[in-house]
């Protein structure tokens, strides 16, 4: 498992960062403080929600619990509050992440091995379309899912998503599939193999690295999807944990802060851990590369 | 969106073998031209029409022609919003996430390492977030006894209710708070690739700084910079969420961007057609930047 040329080429440069020469002090110092400011402000607002999940008479306000206490946990942790919203969230994020990848990779293979003039129109048309405002065409998706009958229905939504986040999807895999040589394939063909059988004996392991990073990208962004499930999914027993922290604390909020913090940070951990692993792995240089690349 | 399309009669073996080839390709391409190509056609005809929610206006809309854009121009709601959207873009992603993130990302290749990492986790922890758990933390930080006023009452200052006096000032804040990681990780990929041995060269001949940041090290990320204006120019004219749970837009429309605009006359008021009105001038305002964004990168490529 040899990590691609272009991740190694970056995490090479990355260590390389020139030594200051000697009587810099200050501008150091000044570095150093410039950055744990921005670190405070930043986290200031998260330390509420840490806070307020473990005060059991949280309000708005940031404050040491008087006394630690995990009602609030305890509160939220019934099936019809939290594991069947968190169970609907899994389902449209890892449903809109197995739909996409597929599809990018069946699109991406012969976008990377058999350029047609086809392919330069058809890269930048996907490059096109991710630069469509989601938010803007659910008004349209609405109506489209009233004419075809699909509202409310989780498979029609999960195609809707999958189909949102394709574009990026279809632009890194390729980049990604491109970064495998051809001639590890071209054996494989020698042996007989057809194409479909050569992506996925050999093209596809070598590329579990970047098809890992698509997916919890993907995965991500579905888990945390507000809009779309919100316009799109109408029963309470369909709609992710998203919609369902929506409705519930817009109605009771106003008395139940401390749960709703706490329901927050559930609700986030799955994310929070998937995106560890993702840099963790692969280090954002490799993910971006993938993403940026023309 | 290309699709292949066969032209009837015989096809040559060779050209057959092509299009068999592409066969790959299909299913992508039907996915994006039923729920993305079409729903934007859709949308620009249905702007013409009055359908609405329910009622009679839903089963049999009527055209209205160019109604519904003649109502934007002469009711207050839209100017306003449109007006608004433009702060929200500039400030918050423009300056706000752009310029701090690319401040993070020269301080951080500077300052102390540990202490760089620590900083990007927090910056990072804001963007990976779920967007309503982000919306909800920067809500209670604005609001009334929120975070902000108790540290203001730290300093000796008076408070006040941030989200009904200075909403707009609340959504960009929080934004730059939320989006500032993507700047931040785009940058700071971008001063990875550039050579340690041009920056020394320049320090050899005496360039301070700024000298440095201005002359060299800016134009050789200049390609980052536009994809990274591109990026979260698009990204940030679509946000709904964040302004949707912190204010809901208001008070009497003053945080209300386009796509709450968009929101609250399609379903609030059941009128589709002039909701899709709203959103298709919001499509072709993200057409613009899009096709900005491929020719500039297709101008990388060559």
């Amino acid at each position: 498992m040899s990590p691609s040329p272009r991740a190694r080429t970056t995490a090479r440069k990355g260590t390389t960062a020139a030594p200051l020469p000697g009587g810099r002090r200050t501008v150091r110092w000044a570095t150093n403080a410039a950055l744990a400011v921005v670190g405070v402000s930043f986290l200031l607002p998260l330390l509420w929600l840490v806070f307020a999940s473990l005060d059991a008479e949280a309000g708005h306000a940031t404050r040491v619990p008087r006394q630690l206490s995990l009602a609030n946990f305890a509160a939220v942790l019934t099936p019809e509050l939290l594991f069947v919203p968190l169970f609907n969230s899994f389902l449209l994020a890892a449903g809109t992440a197995a739909v996409t990848l597929l599809a990018a990779v069946l699109a991406a293979y012969p976008l990377s091995r058999h350029p047609s003039r086809f392919t330069r129109p058809f890269m930048y048309s996907v490059l096109f379309g991710t630069s469509l405002p989601v938010t803007a065409i659910m008004v349209p998706v609405y109506g489209l899912f009233v004419q075809l009958n699909f509202l409310d229905s989780v498979p029609a939504t999960i195609f809707f998503m999958a189909t949102t986040t394709l574009p990026m999807a279809i632009w890194m895999t390729r980049n990604f599939m491109d970064s495998v040589p051809r001639e590890v394939e071209e054996a494989a063909w020698m042996d007989g193999a057809s194409g479909m059988a050569a992506l996925r004996t050999v093209v596809l392991p070598l590329m579990r690295r970047g098809l890992g990073v698509v997916f919890i990208f993907v995965f991500i962004q579905a888990w945390g999807n507000f809009f779309v499930p919100f316009i799109l999914l109408l029963s309470p027993s369909k709609q992710p944990a998203a919609v369902s922290i929506f409705s519930f604390f817009g109605q009771h909020g106003a008395i139940a802060y401390g749960e709703l913090a706490a329901f927050s940070i559930l609700y986030s951990l799955p994310v929070l851990v998937l995106y560890t692993v993702m840099s963790r792995g692969s280090g954002h240089g490799f993910a971006m590369s993938g993403a940026m690349k023309g | 969106m290309h699709v292949p399309e066969a032209t009837p009669g015989r096809l040559s073996r060779a050209r057959r073998r092509h299009l068999f080839r592409l066969l790959p390709v299909l299913p992508s391409v039907l996915l994006l031209g039923l729920f993305l190509l079409a729903p934007v056609a859709w949308s620009f005809y249905a702007s013409f029409t009055d359908v609405a929610l329910s009622g009679k206006a839903a089963r049999e809309p009527s055209w209205l022609g160019l109604d519904n854009y003649a109502r934007m121009v002469s009711e207050p709601g839209f100017p306003l919003a449109l007006w608004l959207t433009v702060v929200f873009v500039g400030a918050s992603a423009i300056v706000g996430q752009n310029a701090l993130g690319l401040a993070l990302a020269l301080l951080m290749a500077r300052g102390n390492r540990a202490l760089a990492r620590t900083v990007g986790t927090a910056v990072v922890a804001a963007w990976v977030l779920p967007e309503i758990v982000a919306a909800f933390a920067a809500y209670a930080y604005f609001s009334r006894d929120g975070t902000l006023n108790q540290l203001l009452g730290v300093a000796g200052a008076q408070g006040t209710d941030w989200l009904y006096a200075f909403p707009m000032a609340a959504v960009v804040l929080a934004n730059t708070w939320r989006g500032t990681a993507f700047s931040m990780l785009v940058y700071r990929a971008a001063l990875a690739e550039v050579p340690g041995e041009i920056q020394e060269a320049a320090l050899m001949d005496g360039a301070g700084g700024w000298q440095r940041l201005r002359l060299i090290t800016l134009p050789m990320i200049r390609n980052s910079i536009a994809s990274n204006l591109m990026l979260i120019t698009l990204q940030t004219l679509a946000v709904f969420t964040l302004v949707w749970v912190m204010t809901a837009g208001g008070p009497a429309g003053a945080s209300t961007t386009l796509p709450v605009l968009a929101y609250q006359e399609a379903f609030k008021f059941g009128d589709i057609g002039y909701g899709t009105a709203i959103a298709s001038v919001l499509v072709l305002i993200g057409m613009v930047f899009g096709l900005a964004y491929v020719r500039l990168l297709r101008g990388a490529a060559r």
